[in-house]
């Protein structure tokens, strides 16, 4: 499927590459930094590593943090024999009290850069009633703060959980894959501050060469459970500007497992209110064709 | 650090870094690796088992304030019905049924445009919603829906009043009628066409909850405002409108699956059992009560309050349905273990 747009310019975007995040959050760091990001509370989750909890108004960033008693791939620790210790998870009991002895040693740590998908089929466009949200010519999606009036739709419209309203200013934000610098040749701040490229940015069609050829070297490795996401064409909201490799189900690192734009549904939608319509007005008609009481 | 870049000739400077491998390939033997490699699929049948990052939710929580949308779904499902009730006693010669309903009409198209102003972020660019025709968006149509039908409303409502221009009032009732089905309905893709569970899968059944919910309120209003020598349309509208609001939002609950269950639970399950109390209560009274003009009009207060319970009910079902990621995980997940193992056997 061509991704180019009318005037003939590739279409742009990310391929995050999770396998090799090391969870610096300089992605985070460098995206408030140059979109000027205003801070949004120094919380403590205490849930992981993750104090951000999720991406909005003012998170377009995200570093996710899954902690799982599994081995990566064919990882061998050399630890998870009898007698050896616990490699000590934070947890409220003493180390390796709940563990079975097959279990000890076998740890590890998933994380991913979440960010705005930038859709084919975007919902938050297809639903915003001012016209703020629109495809660019890169075929990202951005939001135009100048006219966006705050009615909140797009948010519950996105299967992704990624737009959302800025309190104290009543509009929305969200990642706009750095429109200011990838018109200029720039690439966006996150992908320039990564320091492992597991944010890559460039043409879509290249990056999704480079990870196909990424998953297979991963998979000959024994890295089974590598896959690719949100880089099919024919899925639900016709492919991901931004795409993924995860280690493990979608869902482990909160992302929908199977998304759909949700206008897919809204020509039918229309049918049904239209026939709920006539249907009223029949029904109120018919409430005045008895006697004269 | 990161010195790669994005020239017109391809990318130049990228770090092999990133070609790094996890794990530490061939220590493992190739029976562990099988071992390994087989894990299990299978998930329980009541999808308590999904996948979630800390218990969070998927999509973002819905910003909008309980008061302010749950009165303008219920204010324009109210206005748009009673149109259509004013537009029908008018042709019928029943001015003392036509004349409320035109007042009831302004004044709850009136709070429902108040209401989803008040509710925008920056409320002062609420023209910002006539700045483009948008079919995709069921709240630019309903914006423009609105902008009709208002201004219809209101001359319907002050020629009543004034007794001026009566051949353009009853031109306006009749108009503000037919798009009064509209106004009605437009409501039901507004929330269903989100990503929020409870309303995306209920969107075949929701705009005839919506009209059938409007027209008991636009009929229990008739029942308090009109005398029972006028009120018969407004009476059978009321019992009509009640006795399918409930079948209609039961069928809604029991066919959208498993974000159907958030329709019984906290807030939203506490009101839309009021809704079906008050809603059968109403009923039963204007039926029972038709000779009296008071038991009439406590039954209509009653559909009234039903009808605002159940915009309530759909609301808060929806937010209860957003904030646990079971509702959006799992369906999604049934449906992607279904396509694969269709493939399978391909």
């Amino acid at each position: 499927m061509s991704t180019d747009n009318d005037e003939g310019t590739p279409r742009l975007g990310f391929f995050t590459d999770t396998s090799v995040c090391i969870g610096c959050k300089a992605c985070e760091v460098a995206c408030k930094e140059w979109n000027l990001v205003p801070e949004d509370g120094l919380d403590f989750t205490g849930m992981s590593f993750d104090n951000t909890g999720g991406l909005g108004a003012d998170s377009w960033r995200h570093v996710a943090f899954v902690e799982q008693r599994e081995p990566l791939g064919h990882q061998e620790t050399g630890l998870g024999r009898k007698d050896t210790v616990d490699l000590g998870m934070p947890s409220f009991e003493l180390p390796g009290a709940s563990a079975a002895p097959e279990d000890r040693g076998e740890f590890r740590w998933l994380m991913s850069s979440d960010v705005c998908k930038h859709c084919t089929h975007a919902a938050c466009v297809d639903v915003c009633p001012t016209g703020a949200l629109f495809h660019t010519e890169f075929d990202t999606v951005v939001v135009q703060e100048d006219i966006c009036n705050g009615c909140g739709y797009c948010i519950p419209a996105c299967p992704y959980g990624v737009i959302d309203r800025r309190e104290d200013d009543g509009r929305v934000w969200k990642c706009t894959l750095c429109y200011d610098r990838i018109g200029d040749g720039l690439e966006p701040a996150c992908a320039k501050a990564c320091p492992t490229d597991s944010i890559q940015f460039g043409d879509l069609d290249e990056l999704r060469e480079r990870a196909a050829q990424r998953l297979e070297n991963l998979h000959e490795e024994g890295v089974s459970s590598a896959r690719l996401y949100g880089d099919d064409p024919e899925d639900g909201v016709g492919g991901n500007g931004a795409f993924f490799l995860l280690l493990d189900e979608p869902e482990v690192y909160g992302l929908p497992p199977d998304p759909v734009v949700t206008t897919r549904d809204l020509p039918s939608m229309w049918r049904h209110a239209g026939v709920a319509a006539a249907t009223m007005l029949a029904g109120v008609a018919a409430t005045f064709l008895g006697g004269r009481r | 650090m990161n010195t790669s870049d994005v020239t017109e000739q391809g990318i130049r400077g990228q770090r092999p870094d990133r070609e790094a491998m996890t794990g530490a390939a061939g220590v493992v033997s190739e029976q562990q690796r099988r071992e390994r490699d087989a894990r299990p699929g299978e998930r329980s049948a009541d999808g308590s088992d999904f996948a979630s990052y800390y218990g969070k939710p998927v999509i973002n929580r819905i910003v909008w304030e309980a008061p302010a949308i749950g009165g303008y779904l219920f204010l324009g499902g109210l206005a748009g019905a009673s149109s259509a009730l004013a537009a029908g006693a008018e042709l019928t010669g029943r001015p003392d049924l036509a004349r409320p309903m035109r007042y009831t009409a302004l004044a709850a198209i009136s709070g429902s445009t108040a209401a989803l102003v008040y509710d925008l972020g920056r409320p002062e660019r609420f023209l910002n919603m006539l700045r483009v025709f948008k079919p995709s968006s069921p709240m630019s149509m309903g914006s423009w829906i609105l902008a009709g039908y208002g201004p219809l409303a209101g001359v319907a409502a002050v020629t009543s009043l004034t007794g001026w221009f009566p051949r353009i009032g009853r031109l306006a009732t009749y108009g503000s009628g037919a798009m009064g089905a509209l106004v009605t309905t437009y409501t039901a893709p507004l929330v269903c066409d989100t990503a929020v569970p409870a309303w995306h899968e209920g969107y075949r059944y929701m705009p005839f909850v919506f009209a059938s919910s409007a027209v008991a309120a636009a009929g229990g209003t008739g029942l308090i405002a009109a005398p029972t020598a006028q009120s018969g349309p407004a009476r059978r509208a009321a019992v009509g409108g009640a006795l399918a609001e409930t079948a209609l939002a039961t069928a809604m609950e029991h066919r959208m699956g498993l974000p159907g269950e958030t329709y019984k639970q906290g807030r939203a399950g506490a009101f839309m059992r009021a809704a079906q109390t008050l809603m059968s209560a109403g009923a039963a009274g204007a039926v029972l009560g038709r000779r009296s003009r008071v038991v009439s009009a406590l039954s209509g207060a009653a559909l009234v309050a039903g009808s605002a319970c159940t915009r309530l009910g759909v609301f808060h079902a929806g937010v209860q349905s957003q904030e646990d990621p079971k509702y959006t995980v799992v369906p999604q997940r049934r449906r992607l273990d279904a396509r694969e193992r269709g493939k399978d056997t391909q």
